[in-house]
């Protein structure tokens, strides 16, 4: 097998520019409108002109969309034609695979200022399309047929969290009580109240032990990074931040073929692979971005990535280490969770989150001292995630 | 034939198509590889091991542990009917895992993880066309007679 933490030769990358949409039910705006609300912001944040753009990666999902190939669209509204563009689709971690093309086009000295955008318009469909597409998450073949839905998967990982860890409904529900907390306090977050433990117990229940507090919304959003070559990057920017570690694993679709039901292997694999890029351990990660899709993810992606042990995620939480001020803050944006999860949007919006802790712009949301940081981002139930790592000079 | 399997088929085009007509007739069937002999449940035509394209199809026993459930509330477009309903994933005894609804047999208070459980074939009834699928039932529990063999 290849090693795919060796660091290949080439210049190192760098984010130069950050823009982010507003989150929500956006019926007042178009995909591409959306797309470029981000892209506006970021270029204005980089200081250059559309014509310094030497390629776009536009990470969504495509089925979500009336549009067909919505990467044509974008790219003309942008007036970037005849620049080249592509699109990247693995589910939920769309915008973290553009955002890894674009490091590849980089640093294989193909394109030195790549744009990457990730948008999503998911309320163009009807309930009932929602409802077709949500019976087909899983593996089509064995398990649709059976009804199953996104939180039912997660949910069942939840049970055998439980079983195995004794975790507990309260200690899910504290997840999307700190991801509330921190939304509320997020102006570009699709929820901006608090919840209580108490109110979210007595939400309605989607799959057991799932409530509708445990579950992320579908929102419309779009988000963009400028990515630069090293050299060029010093020129836009002086307060660049590094994209110095990278790492991407999958897992087997189906849950039948899955060896555990308490973590994603892929998590796990992946992070390491960035860590050893970075040289970097997840005890020196300062701020973190997971995918808190529902809340089990959030706590099995701190014992995946190594911020707690295995099976202590709840515990995690509780203590609340995932907190400004604990071991490891994680979502203070609000996560997919309070924010709303547009999921083409959300690997570029938990980079543009990274992006601005890094350079100290946070506000009342700033992690002390955050020089290093990581975001980790699921596509459906682990078949993909992309761990990547950010540094500050 | 394999459009005869779920209330609602996503994939009726298969290589593996006779595990519907098998599962009429009362039988669960794993793969067994013609060259190597890799075993799989669910069922696969082609050999993640040796690459080999031909198979044999090979009964299993159906008895299992409970390794997870959910009930799910909010169901999705075709199983409103159904709603709620409870799925778990069992670890058979014999080769792989399967996902299905729990039958009649089970009541929800009496679901505890680990629990040894019978996986059945079984018809649906109340539908025209031809529809089978299988649940986890009480260990004991018989199961559907095919009238062929």
């Amino acid at each position: 097998m290849a090693d795919s933490t060796s660091s290949p030769a080439g210049p190192r990358v760098g984010v130069v520019g950050i823009g982010h949409g507003v989150f929500g039910r956006r019926s007042d705006a178009s995909v591409q409108e959306l797309a470029f609300e981000a892209y506006r912001e970021a270029l204005q944040d980089a200081g250059i002109r559309p014509a310094e753009i030497d390629a776009s990666v536009i990470g969504a999902v495509p089925e979500y969309h009336k549009q067909r190939s919505v990467g044509g669209v974008i790219q003309e509204y942008l007036n970037l034609n005849p620049k080249p563009t592509w699109l990247t689709e693995v589910a939920c971690a769309s915008g973290s695979a553009a955002i890894r093309t674009a490091w590849m086009a980089i640093r294989s000295g193909l394109h030195e200022v790549v744009l990457v955008i990730g948008c999503q318009k998911m309320t163009e469909l009807s309930t009932a399309e929602i409802l077709a597409l949500m019976g087909r998450v899983g593996d089509v073949q064995w398990e649709s047929v059976f009804g199953t839905t996104f939180p039912g998967y997660y949910a069942m990982f939840a049970q055998r969290h439980r079983h195995e860890f004794g975790t507990t409904d309260e200690q899910l529900t504290l997840v999307a009580v700190k991801n509330h907390y921190y939304g509320a306090r997020n102006e570009k977050a699709l929820f901006r109240k608090e919840i209580t433990v108490e109110k979210a117990l007595a939400s309605d229940p989607v799959a057991s032990p799932l409530h509708v507090y445990d579950c992320c919304a579908n929102a419309d959003g779009a988000a963009c990074l400028v990515l630069a070559a090293e050299g060029r990057a010093r020129q836009i920017s002086d307060k660049v931040v590094w994209l110095d570690g990278l790492g991407c694993a999958t897992a087997s679709m189906s849950v039948l073929r899955r060896p555990e039901l308490t973590g994603l292997p892929s998590a796990v694999a992946a992070s390491r692979q960035a860590y050893a890029m970075a040289q970097t351990t997840a005890r020196d990660i300062k701020v973190a971005e997971v995918h808190d899709c529902f809340t089990i993810a959030e706590i099995m992606a701190y014992e995946d990535l190594g911020f707690c042990a295995k099976g202590e995620g709840g515990a995690f939480i509780q203590e609340k280490q995932s907190y400004i001020g604990g071991s490891t803050p994680v979502n203070v944006d609000g996560g997919l969770k309070a924010k709303g999860h547009p999921i083409g949007a959300t690997g570029v919006s938990m980079a543009y989150e990274i992006v601005k802790q890094l350079r100290g712009d946070c506000g009342e949301r700033q992690v002390p001292d955050a020089d290093l940081g990581l975001t980790h981002n699921v596509g459906g139930i682990g078949q993909y995630c992309f761990v990547n790592v950010f540094r500050r000079d | 034939m394999f459009e005869w399997f779920g209330k609602v088929c996503y994939s009726p085009h298969t290589k593996i198509a006779a595990f519907a007509r098998y599962l009429k007739d009362g039988r669960i069937m794993a793969s067994r590889c013609d060259q190597c002999g890799y075993r799989s449940f669910p069922p696969r035509a082609d050999c993640p091991e040796c690459l080999g394209g031909d198979f044999t199809f090979e009964e299993v026993g159906g008895a299992g542990r409970l390794l997870t459930f959910t009930r799910i509330d909010a169901a999705p477009a075709g199983f409103e009917d159904e709603a709620p309903f409870i799925v778990g994933v069992v670890d058979l005894e014999d080769t792989g895992r399967l996902l299905a609804w729990f039958g009649e047999t089970v009541p929800e208070e009496e679901i505890s993880m680990g629990m040894p459980l019978q996986v059945v074939p079984r018809i649906f009834e109340e539908t025209p066309e031809i529809k089978v699928y299988y649940s986890l039932e009480r260990p004991g529990t018989s199961w559907v007679k095919g009238d062929s063999a």
